[in-house]
């Protein structure tokens, strides 16, 4: 037994807080590791049924008919569904965040190969798959638009005859049928003129090629409906609970009070349960048809071939500078393949998200931007992919394009990153596209950078090398990728962000039990990222409880306060600062119950680490945990009892974490067999909650991101079959490929949040995609490359040094 | 469909069941025994959230049918603690070393290191990565996975785990 030292010392009783700072080991895991986590497919409700779809094999063609008997009359099958069940139900079509539409079962036509046209409800999943295979739909191939550079041709098919005819979007002007939308920002005028005037320009079309979140466990839910109390109980893989809710309650005209939505444990993420999917829709219908439960769970081949693709984006980019080095202006133009339906995940405002983030970290004097964004016959979206709204595309593309310029320039690219890095003092900095970057001290961290890896010998080592190359002593071509990203999260601030209408702010709700135990219930919900661990971490160290007696409850949207969710690395930014803000009313109160029991004002208390203590006489103090049981019993005249407290925080602006990484890459010219050496990461997030925690979210955002760069394609034919809808073909690192990472971080806190804290999740995908796809191209610089499309896999490349003539 | 006698040992003890001869082992598990712990990923053999122990030999439960366990002896990662509660050194490795995060690939990760330290007690790195390389993680990026075997390794072996240098 341990025996209580008599007089801890403050740094003793900090350390049992295990607050702000602390490698605080996750709660979360003692349930993981023992295989007692709760997911969705884990549940089992009495007289359960399960659902499955009936798909399209054609990526565009018309429904003649559609045959559900046979399917029916399998034993076990209770009903199939298709559009003609749901259209009565104005349920055959679903709004989407993005102001659109998309298709729940396909009426009379079909617009991407998976799409969904008939639901199966049976009593079993084999029988459900068994009775899918028996719908027959008779179809009418029509021609595809796979490419998005076609999709405005004037002779292109027409995609979406639901509203070929509207002149107008939820974004302004269509300019075509097949137009979704044109979203602008910056000044057109000033940047055409520093064009005009500029030294030396740089034009490229930089891709970033569409890809998907691949979380392991795939996209699923539950659905209940009580016909007595005509309420809806929906368990489900949901980011973002409360969104899921308010839009199933009007879509389907049950009072959202009566729908009860749960997000259980989370099998990863990664933006790919923002949304709402026809799966949920169709298990809400046919629980409310049968009135049983019903289960429906994506496989693998459904998650990556229908829910949320990201990124798609074909960027035309074009810097302006001066002859030293000095950039001058900036101009993009995006063409956004946005599949059938425009799914995007992003606030209502922003049809393109945050991707007016593309100046990045430098000091572009002007610069304008112009996305339009067009249907294909593919799958709908696009979500972000571990990123906050189209912060990795716009990161990719100026990374990118800093290095072509360097490279046309002949500038070490890092030499010409610090020349035009925004400086310290700099902070607040209004970009030109408008955003209002909190706090950076870019500098400090890219010299920390260059000087850790040891850049200069490494820049000394590749000019030997390339010479040796060049006098065929090796066939290996080094690769220095340098890259310096700033990122936009935190969604959002309720004057430019909302979700349906619906402000971005997030809450938090804590009440102190009379033991000094605590419970706190967030809008948010965590799929890894640890929400159990460091949320309590916050809370200790803001009113002096241990984080071992805080418990903390996410995804019940009837115990939560309202929440926009997890995502955008938003959590930290918005839903971190409500928990602080909602504790800080805790202490107040606290102090005022303080004051009362040792007979003080509350002006002559001061704080110390777990207790209120009397100005100038330390021995006389009350603990929070003292504090706890005096609010239920002694607390000061008219005064109410109790400790709990709720905020929901409208963040005053984003934050801006970011930071400096540099990869080493080897590559055998021969083979295209690419090695990754090095690679080293130095991250600024602002205060860091959890240091333990921080470097396991940068570790799988960069393997995401090597992923993404060295790999990973969703792809389709040119008939609009999608080809790499299996784990055979769609590139998962495992841990033979996976590089070793390096970490390492600045703190420079953002000024406007309660604690300091920026978001640091997505900062590693977003930072790393750019910094793997420099060293490749890097590799080939010298050889008069000047961009070389993702994904880098090692076919692609040899593909590259064959062309390069490297070969002959 | 008619379905067929299987009889078994699943985490130590005798079960004994009917099941279709279509139904896979890993449906078996999580719904007929409501093993809950060996999870669903992919359903192609690919990612390994299913993996347990069968027989002495790590096996994907999602390609391999019930009936053809019939006889065989299994352990899930429910069968990892000890009776009195305390945990496998795994268990305690993967909570020390951070090497999990969503907690998805974790049951059939951790059975995947056990199988791999019955056959290799002090594996180095490169074969820990080559050893769990049929099992995906989508959120650690491994390297944390990796230092949780080697932790388990070192107390298995009853040595001090001491971190490699970077």
């Amino acid at each position: 037994m341990n025996v209580a030292t008599p007089n801890p010392t403050s740094a003793e009783r900090a350390e049992k807080l295990q607050g702000l700072g602390c490698k605080r080991k996750r709660v979360e895991d003692v349930r993981f590791t023992q295989g007692k986590g709760n997911y969705v497919d884990d549940l089992k409700l009495p007289r359960m049924l399960y659902g499955d779809f009936v798909r399209s094999p054609h990526a565009h063609a018309r429904i003649k008919s559609i045959d559900t008997s046979k399917a029916k009359a399998v034993p076990g099958v209770l009903a199939v569904l298709t559009a003609a069940d749901l259209k009565p139900l104005g349920l055959h079509y679903m709004p989407t965040l993005a102001g659109d539409v998309a298709a729940v079962l396909a009426e009379e036509k079909v617009l991407f190969q998976n799409q969904e046209v008939a639901f199966i409800i049976a009593e079993d999943r084999y029988i459900a798959a068994d009775a899918a295979e028996l719908v027959e739909v008779e179809y009418e191939a029509l021609p595809v638009v796979i490419d998005p550079f076609k999709a405005m041709a004037p002779d292109a098919p027409v995609l979406r005859e639901d509203i070929k005819d509207k002149t107008d979007g939820a974004h302004g002007k269509r300019k075509h049928y097949n137009h979704i939308f044109e979203w602008q920002m910056g000044d057109r005028e000033a940047t055409d003129l520093a064009f005009r005037k500029a030294d030396v320009t740089i034009k490229e079309l930089i891709s970033y090629q569409r890809v998907h979140p691949c979380p392991l466990e795939t996209c699923q839910a539950v659905a209940s409906f009580d016909k007595i109390t005509s309420e809806l109980t929906l368990w489900g893989t949901f980011q973002a609970p409360h969104v899921i809710r308010t839009v199933a309650s009007l879509i389907s005209k049950i009072p959202e009070h009566k729908i009860h939505v749960i997000a259980p444990d989370i099998g990863g993420g990664f933006g790919n349960k923002v949304g709402a999917y026809p799966g949920y829709i169709c298990a809400i219908v046919a629980s409310i048809v049968t009135g049983r439960p019903v289960k429906w769970v994506e496989d693998r081949i459904e998650n990556l071939s229908t829910t949320a693709f990201a990124r798609d984006y074909h960027m035309t980019t074009e810097i302006a500078c001066t002859k030293d080095g000095k950039v001058t202006g900036l101009r993009v133009h995006t063409l956004a393949d946005h599949g059938a339906f425009d799914a995007c995940a992003d606030p209502s405002k922003w049809p393109a998200g945050f991707f007016n983030i593309v100046t990045g970290s430098y000091d572009f004097p002007v610069a304008h931007v112009a996305v339009d964004g067009v249907y294909t016959n593919k799958a709908p979206g696009g979500v972000a992919y571990r990123c906050s709204f189209r912060v990795t595309e716009a990161a990719y593309c100026i990374e990118r394009a800093m290095d072509i310029m360097a490279q046309k320039l002949g500038m070490d690219p890092a030499e010409f990153r610090m020349k035009n890095l925004i400086r310290r003092e700099q902070f607040p900095y209004v970009s030109a596209l408008g955003w209002e970057y909190d706090s950076g001290d870019y500098h400090t961290a890219l010299q920390k950078a260059l000087d850790t890896v040891g850049y200069r010998q490494l820049r000394a080592e590749q000019k030997a090398k390339r010479e040796a190359f060049k006098r065929g002593e090796t066939r290996e071509l080094m690769g220095i990728g340098v890259i310096f990203f700033t990122e936009i999260v935190g969604a959002g601030p309720s004057r430019n962000c909302d979700i349906l209408g619906i402000a971005m702010f997030d809450s938090a709700e804590i009440r102190i039990h009379p033991t000094g135990s605590v419970i706190a219930r967030l809008g948010t919900k965590s799929q890894g990222q640890g929400h159990e661990t460091t949320y309590a971490q916050i809370i200790a160290t803001e009113i002096g409880l241990a984080a071992d007696n805080i418990a903390i409850e996410e995804g019940n949207t009837d115990t939560a306060p309202y929440g926009l969710g997890t995502y955008g690395s938003r959590s930290t930014p918005v839903s971190g600062a409500a928990t602080a803000m909602a504790a800080r009313k805790i202490k107040a109160k606290a102090q005022m119950i303080a004051a009362h029991l040792l007979e003080v004002h509350d002006d002559d208390l001061e704080w110390d680490i777990d207790r209120f203590r009397v100005r100038g006489n330390p021995e006389r103090f009350k603990t929070m945990t003292e504090l706890a049981w005096a609010a239920y019993n002694n607390v000061p005249p008219g005064m109410e009892p109790g400790l709990e407290a709720v905020s929901y925080y409208d963040p005053p602006n984003m934050t801006y974490p970011f930071g400096a990484y540099i990869c080493v890459a080897d590559i055998d010219a021969d083979t295209g067999v690419t090695k990754i050496r090095r690679f080293y990461a130095l991250d600024d997030c602002g205060t860091r909650i959890n240091p333990m925690i921080i470097e396991g979210q940068i570790h799988g955002g960069l393997t995401e991101a090597f992923g993404i760069a060295m790999g990973q394609e969703i792809h389709y034919d040119a008939e609009g079959n999608v080809t790499t809808a299996s784990l055979m073909d769609y590139f998962l690192p495992t841990a033979v490929e996976t590089p070793r990472w390096e970490t390492d971080w600045t703190t420079t806190p953002s000024p406007h949040h309660p604690i300091g804290a920026k978001g640091v999740g997505e900062s590693p995908n977003v930072g790393g995609v750019p910094c793997f796809a420099n060293a490749v191209n890097d590799a080939f610089a010298f050889l008069g490359s000047t961009h070389i499309q993702m994904p880098h896999d090692n076919w692609r490349t040899w593909t590259v040094a064959n062309k390069l003539g490297l070969h002959a | 469909m008619a379905k067929s006698q299987i009889t078994l040992t699943v985490n130590g003890k005798k079960e004994e069941a009917l099941v279709e001869p279509r139904t896979l082992l890993i449906h078996f598990l999580r719904e007929q025994l409501n093993l809950t712990g060996p999870h669903i990923g992919c359903e192609t053999t690919h990612c390994g959230a299913c993996t347990i122990d069968l027989n002495g030999m790590s096996v994907k439960s999602c390609t391999m049918f019930a009936v053809q366990a019939n006889g065989a002896d299994i352990v899930t990662i429910e069968g990892m603690a000890a009776a009195d509660g305390t945990l496998h050194a795994l268990q305690e490795g993967f909570r020390e070393m951070h090497g999990l995060q969503c907690g998805f690939c974790t049951p059939g990760m951790i059975m995947r290191a056990h199988r791999l330290l019955q056959e290799n007690p002090s594996p180095t790195e490169e074969e820990i990565r080559f050893g769990i390389a049929g099992n995906l993680c989508r959120c650690t990026g491994y390297q944390n996975i990796v230092k949780a075997i080697q932790y388990a390794a070192a107390k298995l072996g009853g040595v001090p785990y001491r971190e490699a240098a970077e």
